[in-house]
């Protein structure tokens, strides 16, 4: 492997040569943007909070501790937070996923009749919206607030996943329905036994982006939820790492406010690297999916 | 099976366009009840009837009195925040915030998608796609919990520079900082787009171009550039329609008391005033506003897209 990409680079024309050199130099410096500071994080979280703001970064492992790691993996509200980061996005992607799939297909038809209305319905909210306090006070006669259904419910049905959907379902071969209306199966039947098998790739990568944008919103719980035990995983790391406000139990030991803060900086790196461990679990099974990504990607354009 | 075949032959006999459509409805009723009706409840309860709700933006609203009970103040709201120079500062805050944003971002991923397609071994290229595309499954509260470790007083940046800058109380490094994060975290993901178009160059063509003896600007200029132009146009006019709708959970993670000269854009202040002052009706026109700017844009953009795609338009 290593011989052949020599060699070819080496039939390369000198000013060639040149123009690859910059090339790569330009991608090795974004990886190494993107690596190291993640490197700096994870080494960062285990040193002891006081060294780590005096002297910074130290590989004198005497100086190392995992103190923030017990302090916030035996704090309840983070596990509450991981727990119900898990319920709203299972319940949201479940919902969504159903919602969008089912009526992608009579979309897709083209002998649906109203396709024309609903076409115009659904685009219509592409571009326009009541916007914040319209919905806010909708989602609050609807008896809905601190609740979960304030969160999965006013964005299930997502139109531009719609069009994906029913772009894919218009590439799948017409014979399959001919035939299978042939052997007398309804819509139903033919939706859910031939249709969606061979949509699969489609299905997963929909499914993929509204779970990961789910897990990663915080917007909607913030303006939602009031309960401490209803609030998703990013509410809680947004008050740990950009109000500056640990959970009461993380730090209270600590005597004087300097250790207060010094500890409840420390935490935010464990919390960082706690919060993405879900993250890069599932990464290598996301990843299966970025190709039909880019296969829906290029619908938009 | 054989009343759907009656059913059918009987307007094929005669009977009006109504009757056919509803012969049509019969037979497929489970397109519209089981299929699209859940969609369609949602988009009407959740989209359609707030947007019912924009009333407000005209009234003294009041939550006793609902919608239709309150005060109506006409364009009252309107006239004070178009004349309020706070109000244009944060209009200009978005202006800014996108425009640079597109300037910088924009070129970013095609820039990316240019290199990643001279990588020479398929494996190495899929390494760095892994690196590359990474940081877009980070959350906005992590990536700005990074962004303000690594930029505190005590923080990495100032360690390296020797400094004790606190750059996130800093107005004039706001947008900076929002901006390179912003292009850190989604260059990477952006560039799959490109990196799909560029592999639909023909090969042909490119080996064609080697054997004249081109070098690589050459072809970059002869195959893989008008292989892309059609993405980088309709990405580029997309993202100009959608310059007035800056996200707000990022710009609201990065606010800090101190920062706001630059950094309160009209989605953070149209939450600020609405929901946390409780100045509805005012917070609602505010919106209607920038949403109303948004959709002259898009609209706009999207019929430049129609005259050069021979009159396909994207939506």
């Amino acid at each position: 492997m290593a011989k052949k990409k020599a060699s070819a680079f080496a039939k390369l024309p000198a000013e060639d040569k040149t123009i690859m050199v910059i090339g790569y130099v330009i991608l090795l410096v974004f990886c190494l943007a993107i690596i190291l500071p993640m490197v700096y994080i994870v080494l960062a979280s285990f040193v002891d909070p006081v060294t780590l703001q005096n002297t910074g970064l130290t590989f004198d492992f005497a100086k190392w501790t995992t103190t923030a790691y017990e302090r916030v993996l035996s704090n309840s509200q983070i596990w509450t937070g991981f727990k119900n980061a898990i319920i709203y996005s299972v319940v949201f992607t479940a919902l969504s996923v159903a919602v969008t799939l089912l009526a992608a297909y009579p979309m897709s038809r083209d002998d649906f009749k109203g396709k024309g209305f609903f076409s115009l319905v659904f685009m219509i909210t592409m571009f326009f919206g009541g916007g914040l306090i319209p919905t806010y006070l909708l989602i609050s006669d609807l008896g809905m607030l601190d609740t979960i259904w304030a969160i999965v419910l006013p964005g299930a049905f997502g139109v531009y996943n719609m069009i994906i959907a029913r772009t894919y379902y218009q590439g799948i071969p017409r014979d399959l329905q001919e035939a299978a209306e042939i052997d007398g199966a309804n819509e139903m039947v033919y939706f859910f036994r031939v249709l969606l098998p061979v949509c699969t790739p489609i299905i997963a990568t929909i499914a993929m982006w509204n779970f990961v944008g789910m897990w990663n919103s915080y917007f909607d719980a913030m303006i939602y939820l009031n309960s401490a035990s209803k609030q998703p995983l990013q509410l809680v790391l947004r008050s740990i790492l950009i109000q500056n406000q640990p959970e009461p139990g993380m730090v209270s030991d600590m005597q004087s406010t300097a250790e207060r803060a010094q500890l409840a900086e420390l935490l935010k790196y464990a919390t960082i690297i706690i919060s993405s461990v879900p993250l890069l679990i599932m990464y290598p099974f996301f990843q299966r999916y970025f190709d039909s990504g880019i296969m829906a990607g290029a619908v938009k354009g | 099976m054989s009343s759907t075949q009656s059913a059918t032959t009987k307007t094929a006999g005669g009977g009006g366009k109504l009757h056919n459509a509803l012969v049509y409805v019969r037979q497929h009723w489970q397109l519209y009840a089981l299929f699209i009706l859940p969609a369609f409840v949602l988009t009407i309860v959740f989209r359609y009837i707030p947007m019912g709700g924009v009333l407000i933006a005209f009234e003294e609203y009041n939550p006793f009195r609902g919608v239709f009970g309150s005060e109506w103040v006409g364009f009252a709201h309107f006239e004070r925040f178009l004349s309020s120079p706070d109000f244009m500062r944060y209009l200009m805050n978005t202006l800014k915030l996108s425009v640079f944003g597109l300037l910088w971002g924009f070129p970013a991923p095609i820039l990316l998608a240019f290199l990643l397609n001279r990588v020479l071994s398929t494996k190495l290229k899929q390494r760095i796609q892994l690196i590359l595309y990474m940081p877009n499954f980070i959350s906005v509260i992590v990536l700005c919990g990074i962004v303000r470790i690594l930029l505190s007083p005590t923080g990495l940046i100032n360690m390296v520079l020797g400094t004790n800058w606190n750059f996130m109380t800093m107005p004039e490094a706001f947008r900076t900082i929002y901006i390179a994060s912003g292009i850190w975290q989604g260059a990477g993901w952006a560039s799959i787009i490109y990196t799909a178009a560029l592999s639909n160059a023909s090969k042909d063509l490119k080996e064609a171009a080697v054997i004249d003896g081109a070098n690589i600007i050459q072809q970059i200029r002869a195959v893989e550039w008008p292989a892309i132009r059609d993405t980088v146009l309709i990405q580029f006019i997309m993202s100009v329609g959608n310059i007035m709708s800056v996200g707000f959970e990022k710009a609201y993670a990065l606010q800090t008391d101190l920062n706001l000269a630059s950094s309160e854009i009209i989605s953070t202040y149209v939450y600020k005033v609405g929901l946390l002052d409780g100045n509805y009706g005012f917070s609602t026109a505010v919106g209607l506003f920038n949403t109303i700017i948004n959709v002259v844009l898009l609209i706009s953009m999207n019929q430049i897209v129609k005259k050069l795609n021979d009159g396909k338009g994207m939506y």
